[in-house]
This record gives C-alpha cells, sequence and structure tokens, in this order.
C-alpha cells in the first residue's frame, strides 16, 4: 500500500504565494546496502517528481539515492487560478503514483 | 575520549539501581531531540508517520476475512471507539489468560472475528493498523489498566527491566533510570519512555513498533532478544506504560 | 573541520574495539569507496559547464549536528525577485561523501513566487553539502556547509 499526504491551502487569494508539501511513502533503497548474506540490495528509487497546476508544470525534481526513505518535499507557487495541482512520483520498478488536490482562489 | 570513557566506567561501577524516576523528572524523548527532529514530529504534514496512520484508516474500513468485515463493523468510527484504548494497553486478555499488546489485540480481532490470517509483526499493514488506532489516544495521558489479574505480569515485567542481561551485563534500568540524562556517544540516552509507538524513527526510515526498539536495545547490549510476541516482551511494555503513567501519547512519535 | 572530525572518529573506533560496551554504539556497515572531492567538482561541472560560479544569493539550511544521517532535514533558498525576467531557474544540491554526489535537481519559474524548497536527505558521513542555484539570466550561484553527522548508538543490524 502506497499513500501521499500533500498539503496545499484550500483557499488562497489570487497572487498569494503558497507552500505546497508533499510526502510520499517509498524505501528508497539505495543500492549501496548489502544483506547480511552479503549480496548487494538492488536499487528502489523515485527518480522523479512533477507537480502540475491546471495541466502546467511548476515544480519538478530528479532524485538520488540521497534523497531520504519516505521522500518530504516542499516548495511554493503563486496562487492565480482555482484549479487543481496534479503530483506524480516516478520511480525504479516502474513506481508511479499520483495524487491531486483542489484549491479555490479568490 | 575522555567523556566516553567516564560513562562506561560509570555504567561498569554502578551495582544497583538508583531507583525509579520521579513523577515529575520524567521526559518524553521528544524533550531529548534537535529542533529539528521536534519539528518533523510536530507538523502532521511533515510527520511520516502519518503515512501509516493514513493507511490504517483505510484499513479499519475495508472488509477484510471469511466474516467479510471491517473493523469499522464491529467499533464504528475509530475517533470515538478508539479513543484513550492504547493508553490503556498492554490489557488483559481474558481467553489467553495474559496481557496482549496492541499488535496482539488487532491480531486476536483478525482471526477470532474476521477470520482473517494474523499480520505479521512489523508488517506494513500491522504498523498502519496499530498506529492509526494509537493516533486516537495522542495528547490522553498514559492510563495503565488497574487491573489485579495484570499485576503478577507487570512485577515480571519490572524485574526483566532492572535485570542484568547480554555480553555487556547491563539492565534496562542502568541506562535509562540511572543515566537517563547522559550521552552514549552522540545521542542521548533518554528516559525510555514508550509515549510514542509506533514511532518513525530515522535510524530505522520506516514507522516500528515498542517491540523492535526492545529487541533492538537487546542486541545493543549483546544479549539474545525476545521473539516478536513473546510474553517476556508484553511484560516489560506492560512495565514500561506503567512507568510512563500520566505522560502524554504521541502516536506516531518521531525519534532519531 | 570536516578532515579534522573524520580523524577524531577513526582514533575513536581504533579505541573502542577494545571495550565490550562501546562494540554496541559502533555501526560496522560495508560501503562502496566514498565520493571524493573530485566527484563532486565534476557533478558540479556536470551542471554549471564552463560558466563561472559565484558565491552567495544561496542561502543553505541545514542542522550543523545531525542527529542521524538517514534523515536530515535541508532547506536551499535563493535571493531573487522572482519575476518573469529574473527567476531562479533551477537549484542543484551535492554531497562530498556519499557513495554518489548528486542529492537532487529542482526545477522550478517566475511563478514559484518564493525560490525555496526543502527536503530531506541522507548523509553517509561528516562532510560538505553544496547548494547551486541556476538564474534566469543563465548565472551559477552557490552555498556550501559543513555537516557534523553524529554516529547513532544501538543500531540495529541489517
Amino acid at each position: 500500500m502506497a499513500s501521499a499526504l500533500i498539503n496545499v491551502p484550500k483557499r488562497a487569494k489570487r497572487g498569494d504565494v503558497i507552500e505546497i508539501r508533499a510526502l510520499t511513502s517509498h524505501i528508497m533503497e539505495t543500492g549501496y546496502r548489502r544483506t547480511a548474506a552479503g549480496e548487494v540490495i538492488p536499487r528502489d528509487i523515485i527518480t522523479s517528481f512533477t507537480c502540475r497546476y491546471n495541466g502546467r508544470e511548476i515544480f519538478r525534481a530528479d532524485m538520488f539515492p540521497a534523497i531520504a526513505a519516505n521522500p518530504y518535499l516542499s516548495f511554493f507557487t503563486t496562487a492565480n487560478e482555482s484549479g487543481t495541482f496534479a503530483f506524480e512520483w516516478i520511480g525504479d520498478n516502474g513506481f508511479s503514483q499520483t495524487a491531486s488536490a483542489a484549491i479555490t482562489v479568490e | 575520549m575522555r567523556g566516553i570513557g567516564a560513562i562506561v566506567s560509570a555504567l561498569l561501577l554502578v551495582s544497583a539501581s538508583a531507583g525509579e524516576i520521579p513523577q515529575q523528572q520524567r521526559r518524553s524523548g521528544y524533550s531529548f531531540m534537535a529542533p529539528d527532529t521536534k519539528a518533523m514530529q510536530d507538523d502532521d504534514t511533515s510527520n511520516p508517520g502519518m503515512l501509516w496512520v493514513l493507511d490504517g484508516e483505510a484499513l479499519w474500513n475495508k472488509p477484510i476475512g471469511t466474516a467479510n468485515k471491517a473493523c469499522a463493523d464491529c467499533h464504528g468510527g475509530a475517533k470515538a471507539s478508539m479513543k484513550g484504548v492504547a493508553a490503556r494497553y498492554p490489557a488483559f486478555d481474558k481467553s489467553l489468560a495474559r496481557p496482549v499488546d496492541l499488535e496482539q489485540r488487532i491480531n486476536l480481532c483478525r482471526t477470532a472475528q474476521q477470520q482473517a490470517p494474523a499480520l505479521d509483526y512489523e508488517s506494513h499493514d500491522l504498523l498502519a493498523l496499530t498506529a492509526f488506532i494509537a493516533h486516537q489516544s495522542r495528547g490522553m495521558p498514559i492510563a495503565p489498566a488497574s487491573d489485579p489479574q495484570l499485576e503478577p505480569f507487570l512485577a515480571r515485567g519490572r524485574a526483566l527491566f532492572m535485570q542484568r542481561q547480554g555480553q555487556l551485563n547491563l539492565a534496562c534500568a542502568n541506562c535509562h533510570d540511572d543515566n537517563w540524562d547522559k550521552h552514549l556517544a552522540g545521542s542521548a540516552i533518554t528516559q525510555g519512555q514508550p509515549t510514542g509507538y509506533p514511532m518513525y524513527r530515522l535510524e530505522w526510515q520506516t514507522l516500528g513498533s515498542l517491540s523492535r526498539r526492545l529487541r533492538g536495545c537487546m542486541t545493543g547490549i549483546r544479549a539474545q532478544a525476545f521473539s516478536y510476541g513473546a510474553p517476556e516482551l508484553v511484560e516489560l511494555e506492560l512495565y514500561l506504560m506503567s512507568r510512563a503513567g500520566g505522560m502524554p501519547v504521541e502516536t506516531p512519535a518521531v525519534r532519531p | 573541520m570536516p578532515g579534522k572530525d573524520r580523524s577524531t572518529r577513526r582514533y575513536f573506533l581504533k579505541a573502542a574495539g577494545g571495550t565490550a560496551l562501546a562494540g554496541a554504539m559502533v555501526r560496522i556497515t560495508l560501503q562502496p569507496a566514498d565520493a571524493t572531492p573530485a566527484m563532486l567538482n565534476a557533478a558540479i561541472r556536470n551542471v554549471v559547464g564552463e560558466a563561472s560560479l559565484r558565491t552567495g544569493r544561496v542561502k543553505l539550511d541545514i542542522p550543523p549536528l545531525v542527529e542521524n544521517g538517514n534523515t536530515v532535514p535541508m532547506t536551499v533558498s535563493v535571493t531573487s525577485p522572482m519575476t518573469a525576467d529574473d527567476y531562479v531557474r533551477s537549484i542543484h544540491v551535492f554531497n562530498e561523501k556519499n557513495p554518489q554526489p548528486y542529492i537532487g535537481n529542482f526545477y522550478l519559474g517566475p511563478a514559484a513566487g518564493r525560490a525555496q524548497v526543502s527536503t530531506r536527505i541522507r548523509l553517509a558521513d561528516s562532510q560538505k553539502v553544496v547548494a547551486i542555484a541556476q538564474m534566469s539570466d543563465g548565472s551559477f550561484w552557490s552555498a556550501s556547509v559543513d555537516v557534523v553527522v553524529t554516529l547513532a548508538a544501538c543500531t540495529e543490524e541489517l
């Protein structure tokens, strides 16, 4: 079961700079660890995160094994219209997850 | 180096526990943390433990097993029905004639009521359900049940806490009653108060149970750790919860 | 300073081998060769190219003393008006001693309003972390901090 915790203000005034927080479940296995038996544990990380605001990309991140497990991101955007923030995480082994949050801009 | 040497000799020289921590000196592991780690716990949108709470809520409402029942079908909304429950666990189970912790209670419900297989210890789903249930008690004081049937188990848990064990020949009390204001290398020793389980430990990079933490401590003192679900672990948990009586539940806590 | 910390830790590990209690505090992990300052510089050049890299405008917030290297809160903020013709295009974060020098690349634009990104990173050891911002005019600005990562006591085996 994978889940994501998104924090976007439900309402904002036009022109407000708002903080967006996104937390998602993922092991972020680095590929550099070994089992007690000495075998390398294969890399399994999220490699990319994108946030779109009414379809337009407003923030993107490339992630490496140095990003901690259960990746957390906080970033900003200007609220200019009501609509939807769409979040997408893509990673190794076909990992893909999406989430969305609505905002009303007055 | 000199400081560490001093702690080592202090621990080795202590022959008997200096005694239990008075109520007014009880401190959550939270109070020993750096501001950044505190901030991670304080805000639900940055606390990674909340991911498990969220999953636990979904599991609470999902029908499972041959009985095709969800937790919610019997217990209703967890907000009301589970409030305060974690604060009084482990609790005595009549059918087993011994105390069970929250994880074991969930599994008893699954096997007996939902007729579903028990979940493995430290599995994502068991941690998620436990975290979701314990979260309903957040902010409430830990209030161990005053059940006379629990007394012999509580006494055994206390004895185990005071018992020196492992190759390092250390009792829990040697660190967590007698030296909680000192450090082991860069880490605060802390009082070992179980206020926020299951908790997100940065070292683990995941959520984990009190049993896992206790097993980690046992491995640390080079003792043979009790298996998950062992009655001794539950007795120790029972003593720890009574020792933390009155302290607020923090689930899901964040710790280094 | 980082060099000094490393030698202190080495000394501690060596000394600790002799006492049983200290054995409980020492984590033994198998790791490939660490990234080196040369790898860090190469990674930075990969992003910056031949452009000049200036110090300033970038602020890198990491606790100076980290409780656990597995999860280190980090915030990068860049001084910029964030207007259509003067904004931060991207932020790149690197480290010196993890198995690889890259931590993350973050792409923003004028609509961000504020050029600030926070995440949580892994640091395998006490080391230098570098943040670089590319501005809309193509210039690169940077900040670096030296972070001390403490060894966790009583770690579990994998």
